[in-house]
């Protein structure tokens, strides 16, 4: 597997991690290495095999419609960085709603 | 040169009236101070799981059957990846390659030129989501743009949410909007939403596009923030246009998200997609599948009520002008029309007092249909005394107000006993009074005389005044021209 | 306050059983551990809560097994538990036993961290279900203890506040991710552990330490409260110094809960009545594909004295293969990372945890999750954003996934031929700290345990002898791993029950004349 440091730069983008160019540099080949092994899995005949995503193969697992208790507001924003009143405080937001 | 075809295709989002939200037991609750509707759960917090609203699929279930839609054997739940703040675990647990619903249909009386046709829209699919949580934009304009923070509120997170994707089967601003009006009516008829616009009950994008016609699809720009059926229509009309001056000044159109600017009546840029979100979908290991076998598909089937347009075709059939048959269905009159006919009332009749008088009084009072205490027995009573000559019309529009003011405490005749409201049924008393009239009114008595047909309208209106509106118009009528010879 | 030291020697079902009859209070056996763990584990013994000290205070033999102790909340449970006995209420068999819980559970009142920054002093609002039958069942909570950040890693180096130490020699590591519960319980700091098992994580330090650990089925104890590594993988299981008390805590925390909706509906196998039913006639399957996979002389020669050992007690043992048992390795560390980088999305300083400033909310979740997570926890979720990201997810998730379900299939074909499936639990015996740099060969230690994980079947690892690694090192413990059909945990236990009585291994690092006494 060749991978690009320009690759993993978007891959840190995309999991919103701040790696600086050392770490870039630093990981780049590792994650290759781990991808050669990993990519093993490619070996392996399986286009007709249904991807398990479920050991016991359960379905239709459901709650009926009524209310549970809620936490107190306080329990929840106790743990807030950053609390503004009653709401979770966020620096400026610079991208739009996805 | 032949003109340009707006292509428009439908994104709605519907916010579910279940009692919980969608994987906790928290109340969905509209407008609760902050972060009171929250739990481990809905906040995001370590180690939580969702566990699925059994009423929210029945729902969804419900909503694809009406739409006509193919309700899927099997499907899951997919993780969407996307950081946000709002996003309690930043990722929206949605469906992705397999929809509960696909390929329905949904078709729109549109009014073209005088005539009303039928538009048909195919909807491509329509999935289980959840809402995100609501951010607060502090900064000199409220809104995300020169805030410098926000402050999140996590009481609508994990609220149920349908998304329902139409084809872009639509092709000007008026299909757009019946489309989401029907739309609106079907989930109210169903019970699953209020599908109110301005809480956000339901919400609306729009995938806007220009072609020649025959060509394939020009390039779409999506149309966010539209908060009114209204709103709809106006950024389809002016993304249409904008797109046009771009094309025939030989520019092209960018594939982007816009932002519809109420105020300014403008679209602008929101976002560009060139960097398509890579949203790294993948099934969802913490929710296993949901199965709907054929017998379950009957069950619910069974439980659809009559749909807005069979309602529609119903009273048309019936002989109510569509005009009064909108009003009602729209005012949710369908029920009391029903039962006033059940009463005996011509269904006609029952409409024209509803769509008219009462909806006028509600409107003019602010009082709530189900406030109103009027029942279908009632407009039966109200509709047979004006029939068999018991109260004049203007006496009828009294008494209904009686019943009204009254809350339906009191009954259409008693009303009219009570407040004395009877039709003039003396001849001689009503040709003393019209003799009275004709010797008053010289002048118009001549113009009656030299043909001037208007004038005699002038002499009825002054013998009801006269009676206190109890004459019997058509009988003033013919007295009067007796009397003038 | 007067501890008998001799209260930390025995087991679970003993202490148990002590306390029901009146013999000892459950507040004098508390508070024995608590000056074991005083005596041995480096921590700072004062207040409500005792904390670990910095990695740098500690000593070359402080075993750092917990991360916080709850002294106080321990000594009321116990008390708690004494009244309830005076007040003539029936006790459950563990009622008044110590018990040392992996801080990757949340549990009220005490801080939960994962092992991680980014979770420095978070307390959650809520108690995960285990902690909830744990307290049903009059269990004491000792204390949260260490692991690898966010449970990744297989030797507890991996943890941001140090590594945990073996007790069999302080110099080596215990295993992971579960090292800390691992390390409590083989150093008579507490009879009984809880751990998490994802690919191995209980059963290679259990294997590590000479101790029973075991991961139930998929679905059999609640994931809810679990902070979650790989969802479709993770299972909280027991730890104990025999196999009777293994079973006893299984079932303490085994079973139904409706909110966690992959748990199984059905009645939790009983592996307490398994116990003692012997292997008589039982068809015992060797995995021929994991048998040698890499593995030390003496862990190979331990396991052939195992299976001899199961031959003398009358088991049919036979070769059977897992076809695709060694690609089972390389779909783990695609299936769980890309979990992982979902699951770990949540932790971007907004609600809870570490924040680092920043001038906008997208700058700062990536400065706050960069300081927040250590090395090894960033390059999975980078392995697995990469492994899901468009163009890649087919041939590596979803790749992955249906290799996965070929081998439950081979799982399911090897239990038409026999009843249980063995095979060593690790390929070596515990490695000295800091001797395993490079990530793929820390990842090899699990290439025997991940099979079972990915098909969601029950395994339970039980010591069989010790080795030395052939480089000088002492006696050290090797496990054994029994594998069963889904649901049918009850084997495992019965399997490792017959070994246990005919090995007669004693998990006392000191009747080997390894280990270090304070
Ligand atoms: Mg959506
Ligand atoms: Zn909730």
């Amino acid at each position: 597997v060749s991978l690009s440091e320009d690759e993993v730069r978007h891959v840190a983008a995309l999991a919103r991690l701040a790696l600086g160019d050392d770490e870039i540099a630093a990981l780049t080949p590792q994650l290759a290495a781990i991808l050669d092994y990993a990519a093993e899995v490619g070996r392996v005949a399986a286009d007709d095999v249904e991807p398990m995503t479920h050991p016991l193969g359960l379905a239709d697992v459901a709650r009926p419609d009524e209310p549970g208790a809620s936490l107190p507001a306080d329990a929840v924003l106790a743990a807030a960085p950053d609390r503004v009143d009653d709401r979770f405080g966020v620096p400026r937001i610079v991208e739009e709603e996805a | 040169m032949t003109a340009w075809e707006t292509v428009v295709g439908l994104e709605v989002h519907v916010e579910l009236a279940t009692r919980t939200k969608m994987w906790c037991g928290c109340p969905t609750t509209f407008g609760d101070a902050p972060n009171t509707n929250v739990c481990p759960v809905c906040s995001g917090q370590p180690g939580a799981l969702p566990v699925p609203n059994a009423r929210a699929v029945h729902d969804a279930t419900l909503l694809g059957l009406a739409l006509g839609g193919t309700i899927a054997p099997r499907c899951r739940f997919h993780r969407k990846n996307y950081f946000y703040p709002d996003l309690a675990k930043n990722y929206q647990i949605s469906q992705y390659d397999v929809p509960l619903v696909s390929d329905g249909v949904l078709e729109v009386e549109v009014e073209r030129d005088g005539t009303t046709v039928v538009e048909t829209v195919r909807i491509e699919r329509l999935h289980m989501e959840e809402d995100t949580g609501k951010s607060l934009h502090l900064g000199a304009t409220g809104r995300l743009h020169g805030a410098d923070r926000s402050a999140i509120d996590y009481n609508r997170s994990g609220v149920p949410l349908l998304e329902i994707v139409s084809r872009p089967d639509i092709r000007d601003p008026e299909t757009a909007q019946a489309y989401l009006r029907e739309l609106q009516a079907i989930v109210r008829a169903l019970g699953v939403s209020d599908a109110r616009m301005e809480e956000g009950s339901i919400r609306c994008d729009a995938n806007v596009s220009v072609r020649r016609p025959g060509e394939e699809l020009g390039t779409r720009c999506e149309i966010k923030n539209l908060n009114s059926v209204r709103s709809l229509g106006r950024a389809i009309t002016h993304e249409a246009a904008r797109q046009v001056a771009l094309l025939e000044d030989g520019g092209t159109v960018v594939m982007e998200t816009r932002h519809w600017d109420e105020e300014a009546g403008v679209t602008r840029t929101l976002r560009r997609k060139e960097t398509v979100t890579d949203y790294r979908y993948f099934p969802d290991p913490d929710l296993v599948e949901v199965t709907t076998s054929p017998e379950r598909v009957a069950e619910v089937r069974a439980e659809l009520p009559e749909l807005p347009a069979a309602s529609r075709a119903r009273l048309l059939a019936a002989g109510v002008p569509r005009a009064q048959a909108a009003t009602v269905l729209a005012g949710g009159m369908l029920d009391l029309l029903d039962a006033a006919v059940a009463a005996g009332a011509p269904a006609p009749s029952a409409a024209n007092w509803l769509a008219g008088e009462v909806t006028g009084w509600l409107a003019a009072e602010g009082v709530a249909l189900v406030d109103s205490g009027l029942t279908g027995p009632h407009l039966a009573e109200l509709v047979a005394m004006v029939d068999e000559g018991a109260v004049s019309a203007t006496q009828a529009k009294q008494v209904l107000a009686g019943v009204l003011e009254e809350r339906g405490a009191t009954a259409p005749r008693a009303v009219a006993d009570a407040r004395g409201l009877a039709q003039l049924r003396d001849e001689g008393e009503l040709a003393r009074v019209v003799a009275e009239v004709v010797a008053a009114n010289p002048e118009a008595v001549a113009a009656v005389r030299d043909g001037n047909d208007r004038a005699i309208g002038a002499l009825v209106g002054q013998v009801m005044r006269a009676t206190g509106g109890s004459a019997d118009p058509r009988r003033t009528n013919e007295l009067l021209r007796a009397a003038i010879g | 306050m007067s501890a008998d030291p001799a209260l930390t020697r025995l087991g679970a079902a003993a202490l148990g059983a002590a306390v029901a009859a009146g013999e000892v209070s459950a507040r004098e056996v508390v508070d024995a551990h608590l000056d074991a763990i005083a005596a041995r584990d480096g921590v700072v013994a004062d207040g409500d809560h005792w904390h670990a000290r910095p990695a740098d205070d500690l000593g070359p033999t402080d075993l750092h097994a917990f991360l916080v102790v709850t002294a106080a909340a321990a000594r009321a449970a116990a008390d708690d538990v004494d009244r309830r006995r005076a007040a003539g209420e029936a006790l459950g068999p563990l009622a008044g036993v110590p018990l040392a819980l992996k801080d990757v559970l949340t549990m009220r009142g005490a801080p939960t961290t994962c092992g991680s920054r980014m979770l420095e002093g978070w307390v959650p609002p809520y108690d995960a279900t285990v902690t909830e039958r744990l307290r049903a069942a009059g269990v004491v909570v000792l204390g949260k203890t260490n692991m690898d950040e966010f449970a990744m890693g297989s030797s507890t180096e991996n943890s941001a506040y140090g590594p945990t130490r073996n007790p069999w020699d302080p110099a080596r590591v215990p295993g992971g991710s579960s090292g800390g519960s691992a390390a409590a319980v083989a150093g008579g700091m507490a009879p009984l552990a809880i751990g998490t098992d994802t690919g191995g994580s209980i059963r290679q330090p259990a294997a590590f330490t000479g101790l029973v650990g075991g991961k139930p089925t998929y679905g059999a104890v609640s994931r809810y409260g679990l902070v979650a590594f790989a969802s479709s993988l993770d299972q909280a299981g027991p730890f104990a110094r025999d196999v009777t008390d293994a079973a006893l805590l299984h079932a303490a925390i085994a079973g139904h809960d409706p909110r966690d909706a992959t748990s199984d509906p059905g009645a939790p196998a009983d592996v307490v009545a398994a116990l003692g039913r012997g292997v008589e006639g039982l068809r015992v399957g060797v995995v021929t594909e994991l048998e040698e996979a890499g593995c030390e002389p003496g862990v190979r020669a331990a396991f052939l004295g195992a299976v001899a050992a199961l031959e003398r007690l009358g088991a049919v043992v036979e070769r059977v293969a897992l076809p695709h048992a060694l690609y089972g390795l390389p779909a783990y560390y695609l299936v769980a990372p890309a979990e992982a980088s979902s699951n770990l999305a949540r932790f971007d300083g907004v609600r809870y945890g570490l924040r680092v400033d920043a001038p906008t909310a997208e700058a700062m979740n990536a400065a706050t999750r960069a300081a927040g997570f250590g090395p090894e926890v960033r390059r999975r979720i980078m392995i697995g954003t990469h492994s899901l990201s468009s163009g890649y997810v087919d041939a590596y998730y979803l790749q992955a996934a249906r290799v996965r379900t070929l081998i439950a299939r081979d799982f399911a074909a090897a239990f038409e031929r026999v009843d249980v499936l063995i095979s060593p639990t690790a390929p070596s015996v515990a490695f000295p700290i800091g001797a395993v740099v490079d990530p793929l060969t820390m990842y090899r230690n699990d290439v025997a345990t991940v099979p079972a994980s990915l098909a969601g079947v029950p395994a339970v690892s039980v010591p069989i002898g010790t080795a030395d690694d052939g480089a000088g090192s002492g006696p050290l413990p090797v496990g054994l791993q029994v594998m069963a059909p889904l649901r049918a945990d009850d084997r495992c236990y019965r399997v490792a029950h017959a070994l246990e009585a005919e090995l007669a291994f004693d998990p006392d690092p000191a009747a080997h004349g390894a280990g270090v006494r304070p």
